[in-house]
């Protein structure tokens, strides 16, 4: 009867128990809810053509946002082209060449701490070096580099896991047959690892598209008259543009259409980023297991 | 001829990975540069343990960074209280719970969580969290410590969650099978087993999203008030050390000793986080050492 009754306790507990932790996922699963219901039906009449394909008018009250998808995109492509290459042969040096000594625990614990560093002292980076250092002043190129240096650490670590992924039995037939290790590098492990290195990079573009502190002074301007001509001028952004319009616009309550509006495209190309990225590892995993 | 290529080849990634190396370096020593001058006319002591921030005061110019050091801490502190119960629960139920296809489901969930921008966090603080606490505390805006807290809870959700999850995976299988066939049930098994031998894994986690929280720049910005005097409660606005440089860079002449101060709180900051990201880096290491 004792033991009966403490096999009933136990299973009690497990049933309580289980329901917390359920009830932690749905507390997730209701705050992401709760975020796109909010945004989307606040924001859904507002998203037209025009919206899309017009500049900011009236001082910033009407009109669309196309200078910011423009800018954002700009500074994005900037982010890729500094960060995918430096990342992916950095990973490349430490999957493929190097080995278990100081310099690569070093390399390691740095890549660790580059991706620890708080964005705003990544902002801090740029105006020192790109805006001051080297004379960019504050414009696209000095943001795209900023947040390129932001993403390394992402790209990386992204990389090699993608590397990690090939199995080891590649490179040695491939040595065995007499092939350079940069030979069998780039003919039998490469080809293998670059879809999944490109998922890994394109999660990390994502999430710069939408950072705000490392452009706030490293080129992202309030206001523009036109769509930037050279990689030496400001631009505006997306999520620059959402901060100024809910907090430094001098009629907030006014433009908050506009922001819920902007808020919306923002999360919806980081959205689409993320998604490609994710079906696509979904078919890479698919096809390695058949 | 092949081998010189090779050489070449080589030492090219050689170079490209301690770049990686300079990188951090690079960061850490221009930001002592740029903070330098401001101790020419600011002694350390009065910077480090001084309450009042105040530098554009023409009279009597304050910068003691106290006040935002303790706000930063709050705030991030307040979000641990309820991210981290949250997200070990999450993560447990992902790894012992859920059914192979709720798990396939539930995963992107937390991965798009992940990837909401955090200037859209901040945009919620102000039009949906600052609200919802002015209406339930009676307070006038709902800017307030509580409110940061509640968006950077938000914010870390994530990185605790997949940390801790894959900490709890890590745990060898035959320690579960142990316990279970003593007789244990499977809620006795995770709480005194897994947990127990994944808890390192999960204080490094939660370390991580700490240092994640006291990094985060726009969500404090736009959600936290800025008042830039010494804290007295949740329920008041604070300015932590990120929205004090994001507002104030942005207004301040360069090569004053404003600006220089403002670096000297960023590298204030980078050493705070960098310290925490070590502890983590550590405890995880003796961790899967263990392990192993």
């Amino acid at each position: 009867m004792k033991s009966y009754k403490k096999a009933q306790t136990k299973f009690l507990e497990q049933v309580v128990g289980f329901g917390f932790l359920r009830l932690c996922m749905l507390i997730i699963l209701g705050i992401l809810s709760v975020i796109f219901f909010d945004i989307i039906s606040k924001s859904w009449g507002v998203i037209t053509w025009e919206f899309l394909t017009q500049s900011p008018r009236n001082g910033m009250a009407e009109g669309g946002i196309l200078p910011t998808i423009v800018g954002t995109v700009l500074i994005t492509i900037i982010t890729a082209i500094f960060s995918v290459p430096l990342g992916m042969g950095c990973a490349i040096y430490l999957n493929e060449y190097a080995g278990t000594g100081k310099l690569t625990r070093l390399i390691r614990i740095s890549i660790r701490n580059l991706s620890g560093v708080p964005s705003i002292v990544y902002g801090l980076f740029g105006v020192a070096l790109f805006v001051e250092a080297m004379h960019f002043g504050t414009c696209i190129l000095s943001a795209g580099l900023t947040l390129g240096l932001m993403t390394l650490p992402w790209t990386i670590t992204a990389s090699e896991e993608a590397l990690k992924g090939v199995p080891m039995s590649y490179r040695e037939g491939s040595l065995a047959l007499g092939a350079t290790q940069w030979q069998s590098i780039r003919t039998n492990v490469l080809p293998y690892a670059i879809p999944g290195m490109l998922t890994g990079t394109i999660l990390g573009l994502a999430r710069a598209a939408g950072e705000t502190a490392p452009i706030l002074f490293t080129g992202a301007a309030f206001a523009l008259p036109g769509l930037p001509k050279s990689l030496f001028d400001q631009f505006m952004a997306m999520p620059y543009h959402l901060y100024i319009m809910s907090t430094q616009h001098h009629a907030i309550e006014i433009v908050r259409p506009i922001a819920y509006g902007t808020a919306l495209v923002l999360i919806l190309v980081v959205f689409l980023m993320n998604l490609s990225a994710i079906v696509l590892r979904y078919h890479l995993r698919k096809s390695r297991q058949e | 001829m092949f081998r010189l290529k090779e050489k070449i080849i080589r030492t090219a990634f050689l170079i490209n990975g301690v770049l990686v190396i300079m990188i951090l370096a690079g960061i850490f020593l221009l930001l002592v540069l740029n903070a330098m001058p401001t101790f020419k006319e600011v002694p350390w002591k009065e910077f480090l343990t001084g309450k009042n921030w105040n530098p554009s005061s023409d009279y009597n110019p304050g910068y003691g960074i106290v006040s935002m050091i303790v706000s930063t801490f709050m705030v991030t502190l307040g979000s641990l209280v309820l991210a981290v119960p949250i997200g070990i629960g999450t993560a447990a139920y992902l790894s012992d719970v859920a059914s192979p296809k709720v798990r396939e489901i539930a995963k992107p969930v937390v991965e798009i969580l992940a990837g909401i921008p955090s200037v859209v966090i901040g945009f919620l603080g102000i039009v949906m969290v600052g609200p919802f606490i002015a209406k339930m505390t009676g307070t006038y805006s709902g800017l307030n410590a509580l409110n940061g807290s509640v968006l950077l809870a938000v914010m870390a959700l994530p990185t605790i969650v997949s940390l801790c999850e894959d900490a709890l995976a890590n745990v060898p299988k035959s320690f579960q099978e142990a316990s279970l066939a003593l007789g244990a049930s499977h809620w006795q098994t995770l709480v005194k087993v897994k947990l127990q031998a994944a808890s390192s894994g999960i204080i490094a986690a939660c370390m991580l999203g700490m240092g994640r929280a006291i990094g985060e720049t726009m969500t404090v910005l736009m959600a936290t008030g800025n008042a830039p005097a010494f804290p007295s409660g949740f329920l008041n606005s604070v300015r932590p050390m990120t929205s004090t440089i994001a507002i104030e860079l942005g207004e301040v002449p360069y090569f004053t000793t404003h600006y220089h101060a403002l670096f000297a709180v960023g590298l204030v900051l980078f050493l705070i986080t960098f310290v925490i990201n070590m502890i983590a880096d550590i405890v995880l290491h003796r961790y899967e050492s263990k392990l192993r």
